[in-house]
Parts: C-alpha cells; sequence; structure tokens
C-alpha cells in the first residue's frame, strides 16, 4: 500500500524512513518491556494494541510495516502469552471476531445487503462440529441433562480438519437458503428479515431438543473435543524449558492456547487475502455496482440474483471455519453465544472500521472485542474489588458495598454499542478507516479537498479532524 | 387530494366497521382452518378426542389472541406512521413501548405503595389504569420526539442504511439505559405490575353443554379493558389522520415532503408530531402490555417491536387500516399456534415455535405480497 507524504501529518511523519522505523520497533520494544514486568497490566494489554495500530498508520513501506506487525503478534504476543494465557484468548478471540467481521462485511460493506442475522452462520458451524465432535449423536432420544458423559467420543478428535471445511459449505449453503427468499429485498426490509432468521436460528437451537435431541437446548453441548495436538508439542522435555521459560507449569492446555492463537490467525489471514482479491475481483465491482445501484448495475449486464447470492454464500462461508474452531476452543456450545446482540456486536465492529474497508473492519474487531472482554471486564472487576472494600464512592458518599450488583459494566454493552452506533452514524458513519468508496459517498456536498486516491482507505488524524 | 367536506360521525364508524370486519373475519378464517386440522386429524389419536379439545380452548384462545392482536396493531400504527412519513423503519419504536410500561408500572407502584389501590373498585381502578396509561404515553412520546431530534433528524438526507443503523443504536442504547435507571434506584432492572382491582374476575358469557358437562364461556374483564382500550385508541388516530388538520398535513407530508413544505407545511414539526403520536401509541400498548403480562424488563419491547413491525408489512407498510388488520391477524395466529402446535404435534413441538411462525410468515408475505395485504402499489422503495 503505497502513502501520499502530504496527506500524512506532522505527528505520523516522525515515523518516515529508517530512522522512523527504528523509532516504531523502539515503541514496540517498549510496550513489550512493561508487558514482561507486569504480563496482567490491563494498560500494556492497550498499549500492545496501539503499537499494533500505528504499525498500520506510519509511512512505512508495507513490506516494513508487514514485518513489524509481524514481529509483534508471532512473537512478542505469544512470548508474553507464557506467562499470562490471557493474552493469547483475547488474540484468539480477536481472530475469530475480525473472520467473522470480514464475512460480513462482505455483505454489508461489499454487496451493501444489510445481514442483521449473521451470527446464525456462526452458529451453523459452531452446531455442526458441536453435534459430531462431542457425544451428542448417542443422546439423540434423550432429554437434556439425563444422561451420562462418556469418557470416549462417536468419531475420532482429527475430524476436526474435516469439519473445517465442512463448516464452511453447510454455512454457505445456509447463506445461500437464507439469500434466496430475500433476493427480491432491499434496504431496510432485508434487514428485518434477516434479523428475523437470526432469531428462528437461535429459537431453534433453544428448542432442537425434542422431539429428538440434536441441540441439548438452553443446556447447550459439551463436552466438545478439541483437535488432537502433535505430538512433537507435547513432549515432556518441551513443556519443561517452556515452564522454565514462563516461570510456571506449562501443560498441555496451554499448549492449546498457543495452537487456538495461531491457527485463528492462519483462519483471519487467509481471509483477509481472500477479501482482498475478491475487493479487487470482477465479482467485487458487481458488488459495488449492486450496492450503489442495482437497477443500473443489471442493465449493465450484472446477474443480480448470482451476484447477491455469492455475497451471501461467501459471507457465510467466512464464519463457518471459525464457528468449528470456537466450538473446539470452548467445548461448549449454547444458543446464548449467538443472541442479536452478538449478530449487532458483529455489525458494530464493520461500522466502526469502516464499511468495505479491510483494515477497517480488523481494527473495529480488535477494538470491539477488546472493549468487550478486556476492558469492560477489567472495570467490572475493579468495581468489585472496591465494592468488597471500606471506601465511599467520591462525591456521592455512598459505601462502595451497597453499589447494587447488576450495575455492573462488564452487563452493558449493548449500551457502548449503542452509543457508538449513534455517534458513528451521526459524526462518521464512512467509519475509523474509511473505504475510499465510502468516504467519497458519505462527503459528496463537503467542500474539503478529495485526498489522493492512491490511498486506498488509509487515514490519517489531519482528515479526522477535517471530517 | 381535492378538499373535501369531512363527516366526523362517519370518521369514526368506518374504523369501527373496519375494526370488526378484520377481528370477525381473521379469527373466523383461522379458526376454520384450526377445526379442518382436528378434524384431519381426529382419527389417529385415540387417547383424547382431539376436536373436542380444539373446541373447549377455542374461545379462550380467540379473546387472547384478539387482546393481543389490539396490542401489536396500536404497536403496529407507529412504524407504519413514522415509515409512511419518513420511509424508514424506527427500529427503536419497541423501546419506546418499554420505556411507557416502566413510566406506568413505576407509577401504580408508587400508588400502590401509597395504598390507594388496595381499596380501588372497579371504576377507581379503571381510572388509575387509564393515568398509567397516560403517564406512560406522555413518556414515550417525549421519548420518541427526543430521539428524533437528537438521532433521527441529523441523519434525514444520508443514504438509506444510516439512519437505520442508527436506530438500532437507539435500540440497544435505551435498552440498557433504563436497566441502568432501575439497577441504580431499585437495585433489580425488572418490575412487576402490581395486584390491584377486580379485573381477574371473569364474566361468563355463556355456557355450552359438551357431552354433559357444562363449559363456561367466561371473558376476563382484563381482556374486555383492553379490546376497549384497543378500540378507543385505534378509533381515536383514525380520527385524527383522516380528519382534523394536522392529519391532513400528516398525510401531505407522507406524500412528497418538498411540495408539503411549499404548501406551508412545516415538515419538521409534522414529523416531530408522528413520533409524539407513534411514540405515545407505543406507550399506551407498553402500559398494556405490562397490564397483561405483569412482568417489565428493559428487553421487552423488542420483540413486540419486531412482531409489530411484521404486522405493519403484513397489512401493507404505512397504511393504517392495514396495521389494524396486520395486528390481529398476527395476535390471532400466534395465540392459535401458541395453543394448538403443541397439541397437534402431541408436545413435539412448544409454544415456543410462535415465533418462528410470526418470522416465517414475515418472510412469506415480503417474498409474496411485499405491499401487504392491503398496500395498493409496491411501497418497498430503493
Amino acid at each position: 500500500m503505497s502513502v501520499h507524504a502530504t496527506s500524512t501529518n506532522r505527528f505520523l511523519r516522525i515515523f518516515s524512513g529508517p530512522f522512523g522505523a527504528l523509532l516504531a520497533l523502539l515503541y514496540a520494544i517498549g510496550v513489550t518491556y512493561i508487558l514482561t514486568q507486569d504480563p496482567r497490566s490491563l494498560l500494556g494489554r492497550l498499549l500492545l494494541f496501539s503499537a499494533l495500530a500505528l504499525i498500520y498508520f506510519i509511512p512505512q513501506r508495507p513490506a516494513v510495516k508487514f514485518l513489524l506487525g509481524a514481529v509483534i503478534v508471532l512473537t512478542v504476543v505469544p512470548t508474553i502469552g507464557l506467562r499470562n494465557p490471557f493474552l493469547l484468548e483475547i488474540g484468539f478471540q480477536v481472530a475469530v471476531f475480525a473472520t467473522l467481521a470480514l464475512g460480513l462485511n462482505v455483505v454489508v460493506g461489499f454487496a451493501g445487503l444489510l445481514d442483521l442475522g449473521y451470527i446464525a452462520f456462526f452458529a451453523v458451524g459452531a452446531y455442526l462440529w458441536a453435534f459430531f465432535g462431542s457425544q451428542q449423536i448417542w443422546h439423540i432420544n434423550e432429554a437434556p441433562g439425563t444422561f451420562t458423559v462418556y469418557p470416549y467420543f462417536p468419531f475420532p478428535a482429527w475430524w476436526f480438519w474435516l469439519f473445517i471445511p465442512l463448516g464452511i459449505l453447510a454455512s454457505a449453503g445456509t447463506g445461500i437458503l437464507l439469500g434466496f427468499p430475500v433476493l427480491r429485498l432491499r434496504g431496510d426490509y432485508l434487514a428485518i428479515v434477516t434479523l428475523g432468521f437470526g432469531e428462528v436460528i437461535r429459537v431453534l437451537a433453544n428448542n432442537l431438543d425434542k422431539p429428538i435431541n440434536l441441540t441439548n437446548g438452553p443446556q447447550g453441548i459439551t463436552p466438545i473435543q478439541r483437535p488432537p495436538l502433535p505430538a512433537f508439542l507435547t513432549t515432556p522435555e518441551l513443556l519443561a524449558t517452556l515452564s522454565q521459560w514462563a516461570g510456571r507449569p506449562i501443560n498441555a492446555n496451554d499448549i492449546y492456547g498457543f495452537f487456538f492463537y495461531f491457527f485463528g490467525l492462519l483462519i483471519l489471514g487467509v481471509t483477509i487475502v481472500i477479501a482482498r482479491r475478491l475487493d479487487r475481483s470482477k465479482l467485487g465491482r458487481s458488488w459495488t455496482a449492486i450496492r450503489e445501484d442495482d437497477v443500473a448495475a443489471v442493465a449493465m449486464g450484472v446477474p443480480l440474483r448470482r451476484t447477491k447470492l455469492t455475497a451471501f454464500a461467501i459471507g457465510a462461508a467466512f464464519s463457518g471455519a471459525m464457528g468449528v474452531l470456537y466450538a473446539a476452543n470452548r467445548t461448549f456450545v449454547s444458543p446464548e453465544t449467538f443472541s442479536l446482540t452478538a449478530s449487532i456486536s458483529i455489525l458494530v465492529m464493520v461500522i466502526l472500521g469502516g464499511l468495505g474497508s479491510i483494515p477497517g473492519v480488523v481494527m473495529g474487531a480488535a477494538v470491539v472485542t477488546l472493549l468487550n472482554i478486556d476492558i469492560l471486564q477489567s472495570l467490572s472487576l475493579q468495581l468489585s474489588s472496591l465494592r468488597q472494600g471500606p471506601d465511599s464512592i467520591p462525591l456521592l458518599g455512598i459505601p462502595w458495598r451497597e453499589l447494587p450488583t447488576q450495575l455492573d459494566p462488564a452487563r452493558y454493552q449493548r449500551f457502548f454499542f449503542g452509543l457508538l452506533l449513534i455517534l458513528m452514524m451521526i459524526f462518521r458513519p464512512e467509519g475509523m478507516v474509511p473505504a475510499e468508496r465510502a468516504r467519497l459517498e458519505l462527503h459528496e456536498g463537503d467542500a474539503e479537498p478529495i485526498p489522493d486516491a492512491e490511498l486506498e482507505g488509509d487515514i490519517t488524524p489531519d482528515e479526522k479532524l477535517a471530517d | 387530494m381535492h378538499l373535501r367536506r369531512v363527516n366526523p360521525f362517519k370518521e369514526i364508524l368506518r374504523p369501527l366497521g373496519q375494526l370488526l370486519i378484520f377481528i370477525v373475519g381473521s379469527a373466523a378464517v383461522i379458526s376454520a382452518i384450526t377445526l379442518l386440522i382436528a378434524l384431519l386429524l381426529r382419527s389417529t389419536r385415540t387417547d383424547i378426542d382431539i376436536l373436542q379439545v380444539t373446541l373447549v380452548l377455542l374461545p379462550q384462545v380467540l379473546i387472547d389472541g384478539i387482546t393481543l392482536g389490539f396490542m401489536y396493531a396500536i404497536i403496529a400504527m407507529g412504524y407504519t406512521m413514522v415509515y409512511g412519513v419518513l420511509e424508514f423503519i424506527n427500529f427503536a419504536h419497541g423501546e419506546f413501548v418499554m420505556f411507557g410500561a416502566f413510566a406506568g408500572v413505576e407509577l401504580l407502584i408508587w400508588l400502590n405503595a401509597q395504598g390507594v389501590l388496595k381499596t380501588a373498585d372497579l371504576w377507581l381502578a379503571l381510572i388509575w389504569i387509564i393515568l398509567a396509561v397516560l403517564v406512560g404515553m406522555t413518556i414515550s412520546g417525549t421519548l420518541a420526539v427526543t430521539t428524533e431530534r437528537l438521532a433521527y433528524r441529523p441523519l434525514r438526507g444520508s443514504p438509506r442504511l444510516v439512519p437505520l443503523i442508527a436506530a438500532i443504536g437507539v435500540s440497544f442504547l435505551l435498552q440498557d439505559t433504563m436497566r441502568f435507571l432501575q439497577s441504580a434506584i431499585n437495585g433489580d432492572f425488572y418490575r412487576t405490575f402490581p395486584e390491584f382491582g377486580p379485573f381477574a374476575q371473569r364474566l361468563t358469557l355463556f355456557t355450552i353443554d359438551m357431552n354433559g358437562r357444562p363449559i363456561n364461556i367466561a371473558i376476563q374483564y382484563k381482556a374486555i379493558m383492553l379490546i376497549a382500550f384497543g378500540v378507543v385508541m385505534l378509533v381515536a388516530l383514525n380520527y385524527l389522520v383522516n380528519a382534523t388538520r394536522l392529519g391532513k398535513a400528516i398525510r401531505s407530508v407522507a406524500q412528497d415532503q418538498k411540495t408539503a413544505a411549499l404548501m406551508g407545511i412545516d415538515v419538521n414539526r409534522i414529523i416531530a408530531l408522528t413520533f409524539l403520536i407513534g411514540g405515545a401509541l407505543g406507550g399506551a400498548a407498553g402500559v398494556l402490555w405490562a397490564f397483561r403480562f405483569t412482568r417489565v424488563d428493559p428487553y421487552m419491547g423488542f420483540i413486540p417491536g419486531l412482531k409489530a413491525f411484521t404486522a405493519a408489512v403484513l397489512g401493507g407498510i404505512g397504511s393504517i387500516v392495514g396495521a389494524m388488520l396486520g395486528g390481529m391477524v398476527l395476535g390471532l395466529l400466534e395465540s392459535f399456534s401458541a395453543a394448538y402446535f403443541s397439541i397437534f404435534s402431541r408436545g413435539a413441538f412448544g409454544a415456543e415455535y410462535k415465533d418462528i411462525f410470526a418470522f416465517g410468515i414475515l418472510i412469506l408475505v415480503l417474498i409474496f405480497r411485499p405491499q401487504g395485504l392491503l398496500g395498493g402499489k409496491t411501497t418497498q422503495k430503493a
């Protein structure tokens, strides 16, 4: 991605040239140092994320940026992760949700079809492996909660690898299934129908414990098998060496943490490449055409049905593989995971980052996931520790102890998502890292000079202020 | 539109007649289909006489369905009016319903704590309920106007997805705002409608003799009141839209905003008033919903909102008469599927599938008749 020097602001210009690259590296090293001193610090994690974001924005050659990013993601995170596995967990979740957001971005961002039930495709992938990777197949004639858990499974664990492509196929098929009836709908009608579809999938997951027990109802399916680790990763010598490095005992479970982190990143990487290729393909241009004006697109010879269906199928396919992986990671699935809030949170990621912008969507996913599982949770922990102490709330004079537990910040995800959606729509509908076309379209009437088209989605704080 | 002299009497009678036709018509059709299925299934069951079970349940199911239908119809008015004027689905309408419900319930809980409610007889209790409904209407109407001013007006003229996404945001924000308020004040986030008055009593309409067993066909006072509220509100709204100056202004803005503005209509004011009316109706429906189902929580508005939207689409979005019909059909269908689905499938599928029914209908209508049952030309615009 080439960067135009004039459009870069003064602050980021410090990071240009070999000196700048060194500076960015120093920043990353500084953050790493903070994290090695205190692997559990929230500030350290946020700074690490800011280092990644900074590397994306600085005016360096793509190869340099890629190298710097890879150093952080592939060496710093796992090293710190040895001492604080939570970091790996966050990394995995970011990878999962970034992939989902990229899938939704194909449907909403590229093709302009607002899908409010996107999590349903994720659910299809997750429940597919949950059913075949657990003992559920033996219990289909028993009511939930009445059966015993055996120490062995009907199918070998390596079938997981078969189910990754199967999950993709199943989700893509579900996408087409949803796509067919809604082909004729546009805009807001489509949004409502997809929302209904998402609810239908959730209601089915909740209630298909009878007449035959396919989903085990609200209790969810557990245990689900994880894929077998290659033997060389779990040798006692390796574990002993790692334990020595980490300063704490490392067992096979921790190795699974690494496995899921790297495998999640791999799928995310593949997804990013596919999404980029799609965006620039003939199909991608067809999506843009039907998004902008479907009547004109049809007049120009774009096959409307096929183009829309492929958008649904490809968008859904992205989440299918992640569904299988997620089920294996959690070893548990239940309908709760696939609520409307989850669908909307993925939409928030796409919109926050920028509709149609691949780097934006990944960044949006990272921000929302961090907010969701790290920042809000940390606030909740802080609050509950305050609640156990004798202090009072400043200014109000009420003891923390008497604060209702219902005021736990982790319970107010919807509040933050809602606020983010409204503010983004009013002040910055094109997102943090807008796609070039979206920015041009949403600021048609503005007097602002249009930045060089070479930018391809790069945005700098200068332009942020101008907006 | 040419000027015509409005006969106020006719403007009240016409919607009454329409309502009656819709209720009787849809009730008859759905009952007939259900009885037909029962008749067909009769030979497969030996343990119980399925036709008899169906018949015994029928009156109660009908009453439930009609009260539910009125609530859906009232909520659907909010969607359909806003859609008619702005061509925008106000996703947060369900949350206006929720706020109204909380306002009404909080008032009644407060009154209950003062000890006024315990001694109330039927008429006094009725006055308290009306007061709660009015408070709910005020709160929801104010909330709707504020939301329009702060979140929707800045987005007018943006691409279509932009206000829709903002509306989803408003919906989420309002849910958790109420949750926060309730948690901070009461320590918990749900409330219960206080029990008072003789509303649970039943009025026996008639008794039928079923194989020597007398079966009372009775209707709760509650249901009578819900239906009466529904009729009054729907008729009043019809009158407002069809027979007053304001209604004419609303209709003209719905037809063409620019031309309406040229004719001297303050478009912004009319849009705000539309939100006020829609929101107030939603608030009233919320109090009635709380009255019917007792429990209120911050997320209660969402599913009814979605169903009411389905009702509005079913009847033809933008059409007020259509919303009445759609609400009635949907309420009856839901009540019937909740009651009979489990019986007909021998308990294999429970009442939970009623939501799937509602959404299935929405999808079918949108595919085969996107203009709705009563919509004239297609209302779906790009």
